[in-house]
């Protein structure tokens, strides 16, 4: 259960990104979130896994307050939820294996039940056999496609994805739909900010626009 | 428990991939750290040849016990018992006025002393101490002052004082120039390391937003520290290694104008060992350091 309730957040120099944002999202749904540019969608979402904090309101993730949990109870707070961020935030010094490892070596799995699991995950992303390649070598797409296999590897309850198929070619934005799609119906709860909320029709998701910082509908 | 020895692992793995990354700043940092720690293992190890070589040379420390003429038997006993008894001194010997007037005249001197009837020497018991400390040599021979029977105290401390009191300088130099020379190495850690946190920014933001604990993101650190000091060490070992090599030739030419033989003794194993396990200490306080100033207080 994720709740916000009268989130406010204000960035120093006082923008108002966020005004009073109050809704729950059940385990297990399939959220939506659209809105023009600089609407919030961005800064609601990092609320969650703790990286922005609200400047008032309060936050909470599976009963645990997290707009002021303690900076040592935050990796664990992390590691319970799959972050695909705007910028896709890879490591660019290392191959594709090392990028997919990182997480499951953070999250105590052993060497090779790690390598399992990152080959099951490139796999579905279909990025299997580039294991050793750079980022820098793959195209636009596919580290997108990477940043999403890194986000789902360590099945996380809560997948989190920021406009994930901006950068992807319409063929490979519905697959990557398909497999949050079947995260969802895995029981994963999935929220996803996207301009192009047709790649989820087929799973009935629930809608909510921001505009200027304001929840329109839900 | 099996997790934890890989996560370590794997953190050793990456600082030697980082220093092996840039060879040239981990050949450069070694190296200063090195010579900043030959200086104080060097010269700790040439003070210790030197004190002793120092009590080589001056055989055993020895206090002399001239007695009064008057002196009876019951007080030459008396005061045989009590250096039998006192637990800091390692040996002593009686030399009887005959013995020392024979000793006299066998040594040639004995044409000076002929035309005198009575012998003039008197009875004496050479004393010899464990341990070289000026304190010791004081409170024993004041003591000693008190004594029936005693007349005069000769202390052949005088020069051992003197060095005692030289090594003592000598070593508290080191001691200054060490904790000057151990806060430098400290600096060099700290900003390899401050460094290492730049290059690395991108990596250990990532890994935050994976969930990585504080623990996990310093490990690596600490490894690199630690790895840069113990190179640091291996350096500074080589150095003093090849310092009493080059020396080791001249300084026994010159002791053999002496008349002694001198033999330069580098550093043991645990010698060795204290300089390399100094140099990793010293390099995890400097990453300490850094790490706590520069990853502090970033979420
Ligand atoms: N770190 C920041 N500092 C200051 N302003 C920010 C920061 N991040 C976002 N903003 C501002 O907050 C508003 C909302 O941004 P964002 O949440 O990224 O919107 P969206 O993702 O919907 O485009 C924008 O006007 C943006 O300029
Ligand atoms: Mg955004």
């Amino acid at each position: 259960m994720i709740i916000f309730d009268s989130v406010t957040k204000l960035y120093p120099g006082g923008y108002t990104a966020l005004d009073g944002i109050s809704l729950q999202i059940a385990p297990g749904e399939l959220v939506v979130l659209s809105g023009h540019t600089g609407a919030g969608k961005s800064t609601l979402l990092k609320l969650i896994p703790a990286i922005e904090r609200p400047t008032s309101g309060t936050v909470q993730v599976n009963g645990q307050n997290v707009s002021s949990l303690s900076r040592r109870a935050i990796p664990y707070l992390r590691r319970n939820i799959g972050l695909v961020l705007q910028e896709t935030r890879l490591l660019f010094d290392r191959p594709v294996i090392d990028n997919m490892l990182l997480p499951l070596v953070i999250n105590g799995h052993p060497p090779k039940e790690a390598a399992r699991r990152a080959a099951a995950a490139l796999d579905l992303v279909g990025l299997s056999g580039r294991e050793k390649e750079f980022p820098a070598g793959l195209s636009g797409g596919e580290q997108q496609r990477l940043a999403i296999a890194r986000a789902f590897v360590n099945r996380p309850s809560i997948l989190i994805a920021d406009e994930p198929t901006a950068s992807l070619d319409s063929a490979y934005a519905s697959e990557i739909a398909g497999i949050f799609g079947s995260f969802n119906s895995a029981g994963v709860t999935v929220l996803v900010a996207t301009h192009d909320i047709s790649l989820f029709r087929q799973w009935s998701p629930r809608r909510i626009v921001l505009d200027h910082g304001r929840l329109m509908e839900q | 428990m099996l997790n934890w020895i890989y996560l370590h692992l794997r953190a050793f793995a990456l600082a030697l991939e980082r220093l092996a990354g840039q060879p040239f700043g981990t050949l450069l940092s070694a190296l200063v750290m090195g010579i900043a720690l030959t200086l104080p293992a060097g010269g700790y190890i040439l003070l210790d040849n030197v004190a002793m070589l120092a009590r080589g040379v001056s055989g055993k420390p020895e206090i002399s016990l001239f007695l009064d003429n008057k002196a009876d038997s019951g007080q030459i006993d008396a005061i045989r018992q009590n250096l039998r008894e006192d637990p800091r001194l390692s040996a002593f010997r009686f030399v009887s006025r005959d013995e020392a007037l024979k000793h006299l005249e066998s040594s040639g001197l004995g044409d000076v002393l002929g035309g005198i009837a009575t012998n003039p020497l008197p009875n004496a018991f050479i004393v010899t101490l464990r341990g070289d400390k000026p304190e010791l040599f004081a409170a024993l021979s004041e003591e000693m002052r008190g004594w029936p029977g005693v007349e005069h105290i000769q202390l052949d401390s005088a020069w051992v004082k003197r060095l005692a009191a030289l090594l003592e300088l000598a070593r508290m130099t080191m001691l200054v120039l060490s904790v000057l020379l151990g806060v430098a190495l400290v600096i060099v850690t700290f900003n390899t390391v401050r460094l290492q946190i730049l290059t690395q920014k991108n990596e250990i933001e990532v890994s935050r937003l994976l969930g990585a604990t504080d623990r996990f993101i310093r490990r690596p650190f600490y490894w690199f520290g630690g790895l840069q000091g113990a190179l640091g060490g291996l350096v500074a070992l080589g150095a003093v290694w090849i310092g009493i090599d080059t020396l080791a030739a001249p300084v026994a030419k010159v002791g053999e104008t002496y008349g002694v033989l001198i033999v330069l003794a580098g550093p043991g194993w645990r010698e060795s060992l204290m300089i390399v396990g100094l140099a990793i200490a010293l390099g995890w306080l400097g990453t300490a350091i850094s790490v706590r100033r520069h990853l502090w207080g970033r979420p």
